[in-house]
Parts: structure tokens; sequence; C-alpha cells
């Protein structure tokens, strides 16, 4: 279940997580399990707590009340070591504008440490695409090149636990299938891949589960019969429990 | 990776992006000069600086200018939620706070460079009389006002009205340090130096800066996690 | 809580009664040689300064327990000891002048660098608050921080009386008190310390309450 050595771990799972923000709550009692090597697409209007769940899933965020394992073992007992094996791309990018695209895969790689770091920015620059533009600064690109980068840089040490916050937004189709190809390397390779987003499209044949959120509420639902657009319509026009 | 070296990577980076744009430094220099002119002509009566107003003027314009870059610096990390990366990091929060307390001070001891020769020049302050304890203060101050401000701007990066917070939540806590650096450089800069009363204000900068150091260290990590 | 309930009234009594009788000690008590009648506000001004920094020690501890532990009745006791803070500081602080310029004839005596400090931490705490009023959700931690910080300026404020040159009468007043002016001002003391108790329970009981209330609006969405 869990490598105590390099903290790795195979499964991720809430246990009745609940998170408020004063009266408003953004996740209720929530209990899920991601395993290695599934891709879960998570779905629902704004506000219904996808980011959240996120945000507590990167140890960013403490509960408000149950907790979050990693192979067993929370944020606390794992410590620092954890995040190590957590990989986050968030709405707003986490990119230096003022630094290169090497730059800033550089600097987030030598903060983690990382062994061979040169080869790692050449395979991260290679595979978005993006070696003829290394040395150029990051406020210069458009959105769908600083998605990209911010992908790899996400990506850059090898995270087993991948949480993508509506990685789809404002990309174009060269890029939007760039990022299908890498999420799908990522599930070969056993991670455990959870993505907040709106493109059904996209989405659809990508994802092996489906998590459909409202006001902090979840409700599963297998994919694959109808198109996931319509799945979410459906599960969406039902009253839930 | 060790604590120090990531806290120098990270000061490191914030340098170069200050030196790329230069944004900070110009602005926050720029702006210590104006608060300087502006509390000369309140503090200059019939043509002579009232007694002491050069140490006064010398704190209040580090202090505002430290408040505005540390505001400043700050929402740039706000802006691509950086902040949240450093902290979505491995390395301990602790190296964080120190890597940008360390480009604070950077930034800050430059302007303080090209401040304390100005206020030398407009008001015939001894600038030039005990450098080396003028420096101490100056230094042990600075690090003073970045070690309570550092804390303070980070964790106010989540909340709302941070702009009007900060200075709410700052200058009372830093006042030790303001009181014991204009009355230590006013002891330097007076008729009669006094060298030991600066030396005594310079200890309790120094304890002010060991307490609050270790204070900070501690309560990083906890006031940063949400 | 339902200690609480019962101490609160008890400790309310107690205080009236007690500042009921104050005013008479305090006639009866010996006139000062060198300040006069004037002096006399000294019996309420040093005790609402002990219970200001009583009342900062409580919102540090508090602070520090609801930071590192996230405890719900930590968060409660460090408001209700930024409250208090807040409050008997405001004595202070009219108490003060009203001496100073009988004593000493200016308002605000900038020579008597306790009082000055107090300010200080007052207005630390009075920022606690605010930051909790204004800075959105989640400002409780971060007011914990400045809870922890402003505590620890306290050493400064007693410490800075040895450093200065000072018109305020310094620490040592209160062990050198003749009998006569000690027996009011122990009295007065209690009175207060009754009164700050009593305050303490009832707001920490008024915010455990109110954080109550609060997880039952939302538990009602279940």
């Amino acid at each position: 279940m869990r490598d105590p050595v390099r903290c790795d771990f195979d499964v991720v799972d809430t246990r009745d997580v609940s998170r408020h923000f004063g009266r408003r709550r953004a996740l209720a009692r929530t209990s899920l399990t991601f395993r290695a090597g599934e891709i879960t697409g998570l779905f629902g209007p704004n506000g219904a707590g996808k980011s959240t769940l996120l945000g507590v899933l990167s140890t960013l965020m403490r509960p408000t009340a149950g907790t979050v394992h990693y192979g067993g073992a929370t944020a606390q007992d794992l410590g620092d070591p954890l995040r190590r094996r957590i990989g986050v791309l968030g709405h707003d990018l986490f990119l230096y504008g003022d630094l290169s695209a090497r730059e800033n895969l550089e600097f987030f790689g030598k903060l983690y440490g990382l062994d061979r770091l040169p080869e790692r920015i050449a395979g991260a620059l290679t595979s978005s695409r993006l070696a003829d533009r290394a040395n150029d600064r990051v406020s210069g690109f458009s959105r769908g090149l600083r998605q990209r980068l911010a992908l790899e840089r996400a990506l850059l040490h090898d995270p087993r636990l991948v949480l993508l916050d509506e990685p789809f937004t404002g990309l174009d189709d060269e890029s939007a299938a760039l990022l299908i190809a890498r999420l799908r390397g990522l599930k070969d390779s056993g991670a455990i891949v959870l993505m907040a987003t709106h493109d059904f499209e996209s989405a659809d044949g990508l994802v092996d589960r489906m998590i459909c959120l409202r006001q902090g509420r979840v409700r599963e639902v297998t994919p694959g019969g109808a198109t996931l657009r319509d799945h979410y319509r459906r599960t969406m026009a039902e009253a839930w429990a | 990776m060790s604590v120090i070296r990531s806290a120098w990577l990270i000061a490191r980076k914030d340098l170069i992006v200050e030196a790329r744009s230069r944004e900070l430094a110009y602005t926050t220099l720029f702006f210590s000069m104006a608060c300087v002119l502006v509390f000369a002509f309140a503090f200059v009566v019939e043509g002579r600086p009232l007694d002491d107003a050069a140490a006064g003027i010398l704190w209040v314009a580090v202090a505002f200018a430290g408040t505005l870059a540390l505001s400043r610096g700050f929402e740039r990390e706000r802006q691509s939620e950086t902040l949240r990366a450093l902290l979505l990091a491995p390395t301990e929060r602790a190296a964080v706070y120190l890597g940008k307390l360390i480009g604070l001070v950077v930034l800050m001891i430059g302007v303080e460079i090209v401040l304390v020769p100005v206020i030398g020049l407009l008001f015939g302050a001894p600038v030039g009389r005990a450098p080396l304890l003028l420096a101490a203060l100056l230094v042990t101050g600075t690090l003073g006002f970045a070690i309570v401000g550092t804390v303070f701007a980070a964790m106010l990066v989540r909340a709302h009205s941070r702009d009007v917070l900060l200075p709410v939540l700052l200058y009372p806590i830093t006042v030790p340090v303001i009181i014991a650096g204009v009355r230590g450089t006013a002891a330097i800069f007076g008729p009669e130096p006094n060298f030991e009363a600066a030396t005594a204000w310079l200890s309790i900068l120094v304890f002010f800066d060991a307490v609050f150091g270790i204070l900070a260290l501690w309560t990083f990590a906890p006031v940063m996690s949400e | 809580m339902r200690v609480a309930n019962r101490l609160v009234p008890v400790l309310l009594v107690i205080a009236a009664l007690m500042y009921a009788r104050a005013p008479f000690m305090v006639d009866a008590a010996p006139i000062e040689s060198t300040m006069g009648l004037v002096q006399k506000i000294f019996y309420f001004h040093v005790p609402s300064a002990m219970m200001t920094f009583l009342a900062a020690f409580v919102c540090g501890i508090g602070s520090a327990v609801y930071l590192w532990r996230r405890s719900k009745t930590a968060d409660a006791v460090a408001v209700a000891g930024a409250e208090l803070a807040v409050v008997f500081g405001l004595i202070v602080m009219v108490t003060g002048p009203l001496w100073a310029r009988k004593a000493w004839g200016v308002w605000w005596p900038w020579g008597d660098v306790r009082l000055t400090m107090t300010l200080v931490m007052w207005m630390v705490f009075v920022a606690y608050l605010l930051l909790r009023r204004f800075g959105g959700p989640g400002s409780e931690i971060l007011a914990s921080a400045v809870g922890v910080f402003g505590t620890a300026l306290v050493p400064f404020v007693y410490v800075s009386v040895n450093y200065w040159r000072t018109i305020h009468p310094s620490t040592d007043v209160v062990s050198t008190l003749p009998p006569e002016m000690a027996w009011p001002f122990r009295w007065a003391i209690v009175a207060f310390l009754a009164l700050f108790t009593a305050l303490l329970t009832a707001r920490i009981r008024l915010e455990t309450n109110r954080v109550a209330l609060e997880e039952a609006y939302v538990a009602l969405e279940d």
C-alpha cells in the first residue's frame, strides 16, 4: 500500500472529509478512493466544491472534519516529503512571468531537489513542444503555451498524485491533444490522476471514473453508454439525497 | 535539501526577478525619497530641521518603504498563485519564509544605502560620524521590521482588505524597532553624540530580532496552512 | 459550561459589592505627598493596566493553542482575551491622561514610556479585532498569529521603564506602598480580577455558543 522509504503510495482516500468556509459548506462528508492507473474526472457547477476537494488532496487545505490518507497515512504522519509525490496544475498556473520557461523549470526542479535536472528539463520542453521558446519570458506566452509549461512544471518531479484544476481552459486543439496524450501516459505509468473540468468532449474516452459534485456532495457515475455530457445532465437533473 | 539552500534558492529567484524588472527597486526608492521630502516640509522650521528630525525621518521612510516593498512583493506572488506553488514544494515552510525574508532585507538595505546619504545631505546630519554603528542599527532594525512584516504579508495574501490590514497589523508590533532605531540614530546624530546610548539601543534591536525571529519561524508553517 | 453559568453571576455580584465598597476605601486612604488627591486614580488605573496585560496573555495563550492545535475553545479564549485587552486598555488610556493632566500638566505624558508602550499594545489587539472582522473567512488563524506576536511584545513593554528616563513611577512603587495604601490597592485588584474573570467567562461562553450555532447551521443541510 505504501512505500515508506520513497514516501510512495498507490491509493489515496478521503474519509468523511468536510470543509467549511464560515457558514458555506464546500465539501460534505466526502468519502472517496482513488487508485493508481486511474483518471478520475470531477464535474460540477461552479462553486460545487471541485477546487476545494483538489485543495484538500494537495495538502494545502486542511479539512474541517475527516481525514485524507495517502496509502494509509495522513499528511501529518508523512510530513514534508509527501509533497514530493504530489503534482498540482492549479487554475492560476503557478509560473513566474518574469522568468523564462527554462528558468521556471530550473527553479522548481532545484527546489524539489531533482536529479538529472538538465535531462528532465529537456524532456519537458520537448514533450510540450516549447523547446524553441525555452528562453523567452513566460509573460509573453499565450494562455495555451503557459498551460503546457505549467503542466510540465507540475509533472517534472514524477508525482504519484496528479491534481488538475480546469486544465483544458483556453487550450487550442494542438495543446488539448498534447494534454490528453500526456494524461494517458501518466495513467499508463501508474499515476493517480484527478481532473476537475467543464470540457466534456475532451474528457470523454479519457476518464475512467466520473464524479459529479453539487454543493459539496458527490455522486459517482459509471461512464460508458452515453456521452459524459448526457450522464452529467441526467445526474444533475435528479434530486440528490 | 537543507533549509538554508532552499531559502537561498528562493531568495535568489526573487532577486533575479527584481533585477529584471527593477520595479520594486525603483518604486521603493522613489517612494522613500518622496516620504523624506514630505516630512522635510513638515519638520523644517525657519530653514533648520527640528532636533532629531533627521533620525525620525530616516526611520519613518524605512518603515513606509518597507511596507510598500512587502505588499507589492507578495502581490506579485499572488498573481499566479506562485506562493502556493512554493508551499506545495517539499521544502520546509521555514525555507520559504527565510527566502522571502532575505529578498526583502536585501532590497531594503539597497534602498537605505541611497537614503542615508540623501538624509545627510538634506538635513546636514553627520552620517559619517559612526558608520559601523549606524549601519548596525539600520541592519538590525531593517531585519526586525522585515521579520514581522514577512509573516504578516505572507499570511494576508489569502485575506480580504489586505492592503490596509498590513500596515494596521505591522506598525504597532514594530514600534519597538522604530523607537530603538530612531533613538539610537539620534544619539549618533545629536550635537553631543552618545555612543553608549546608541549601543544600548542596538542591543534592544538585537533582542527584538532574536525573539521575533524565533517566533516567526515557529508560527509561519501553521499560519500558512488553511 | 454549567460551571460558567453559575460562576458568572457570582463573580459579578462579588465585583459589584467590592466596587461599591471601593470608593470609601480609596477615600479613607492617605493622600500622597507629591501629587495630592489626583494620585488616587492610581487605584483604578494600575489594576486596569494589570488586567490589560492579563488579557493580553490570555489572548496570546489562546492564540498559540489555536494556531498549533486548531481547538475551537482556544480560539474563543483568544478572541475574548483580545476584546478584554481592548476594553481594559481603554480604561487605562482614559485614566492615564486624566492623571497626567493633573499631576504633570500634559494630557499625554510622552516621557512616560510605559504608557505609550501600553497604547501600542492596545493597538495590536485592536488590530487583532479588525483582522477578524475584515479579513474574510479563515482570518481566525491569521489573527492568532497577531495574538502571539502581540503578547511577545509584553516583555518589551515591561522592560521599557528600565531603559528610559521616565516620569511614570517605576515598577517598584507597588512593593513600597505603605499599608494604608496597600489595602485599598489590593482590594481594587481583587475587584478588577473578579470583574475580569466574569467578563472573560461570559465572553468565552458566548463565542463557543456562536460557533456551535454556526456548526448547527451547516449540519442542517445534511
